[in-house]
């Protein structure tokens, strides 16, 4: 691996790293149920990169590119399937805070 | 120049992260979120992926900022004393996330991985068409899977009941 190569993917996954604790972070720090989704996406911005630093490192770019693209469509798919149930939560509840609906059964 | 230009755009996407989760209003989180993709587009194309770039672009900075946004609107719109009493609550349990990126970004800076492991053999076909088609093709099937799957549960938790 060249020196160039090596600082590029030393840069890049320390970037991704830190936006993946931002990512945890937020998924278990807050209490409603749309900034958790946000959280989700920024996790999944972090794989993303990772997906295509790892392809650009090994040169496969298109096969990251792929993955890549996959990741994406599902990435939306969950935050529209997930957007509905809020709304739905939210229209039993008149809130989006989970500790409003810890106490639900069956 | 490139690389003065690649540290300014992590440096961005990792604020641009941080800020989206610091920031109190919902609406300017989704605006964030939008931000923090468009950074990480132009990232994408540093990395020599531009179809995924304009995927990125136009799906996530785009599409799922428009559904963030549009979920907000059908939300309740808090009122001026409600914004105060969620600010506090939001500091009390935010206001070292800063501190943790930075102090992450100390510990990962000091440790040293090792990078000079061997790559494996250029690939024979690197064309994210020919790929997607020909090589990946159950991908594409599992993604029609997904999104049709998606658009049932959509239709399940907005049925009407005939009750209503």
């Amino acid at each position: 691996m060249t020196n160039d190569m090596a600082v590029v993917l030393w840069l890049f996954g320390v970037a991704a790293a830190l936006v993946l604790i931002v990512g945890f972070y937020c998924l278990i720090a807050t209490v409603n149920l749309i900034r958790a989704l946000i959280g989700l996406e920024i996790l999944t911005k972090a794989v993303t990169l990772f997906i295509i630093l790892a392809g650009y490192v090994t040169g496969r770019t298109g096969l990251a590119q792929a993955l890549a693209i996959t990741l994406i469509i599902i990435e939306v798919v969950v935050v529209v399937v997930a957007v509905g149930v809020v709304l739905c939560v939210f229209s039993h509840n008149k809130s989006v805070d989970v500790r409003m609906i810890r106490n639900v059964k069956g | 120049m490139v690389l003065i230009l690649n540290i300014i755009l992590l440096v961005l996407f990792v604020v641009g992260a941080v800020w989206t989760m610091m920031t109190t209003r919902l609406l300017h989180s989704a605006v964030g979120l939008a931000f923090t993709s468009a950074v990480l587009t132009v990232l994408m194309f540093q990395l020599d992926s531009p179809l995924a770039a304009v995927f990125e672009l136009s799906v996530c900075a785009g599409l799922v900022s428009a559904i963030f946004i549009s979920t907000i609107m059908l939300t309740k719109r808090v009122t001026a004393e409600e914004l105060i009493v969620q600010r506090k609550i939001r500091l009390a349990s935010f206001w070292f996330l800063p501190i943790v990126v930075v102090a992450a970004a100390i510990v990962l800076s000091l440790i040293h991985i090792p990078v000079d492991f061997k790559l494996p053999e250029p690939p024979v076909e690197n064309n994210v068409k020919n790929i997607m088609w020909n090589l990946r093709h159950l991908d594409l099937m599992g993604q029609i899977a997904i999104l049709l799957t998606g658009v049932f549960g959509v239709v399940t938790l907005f049925k009407e009941s005939k009750h209503d």
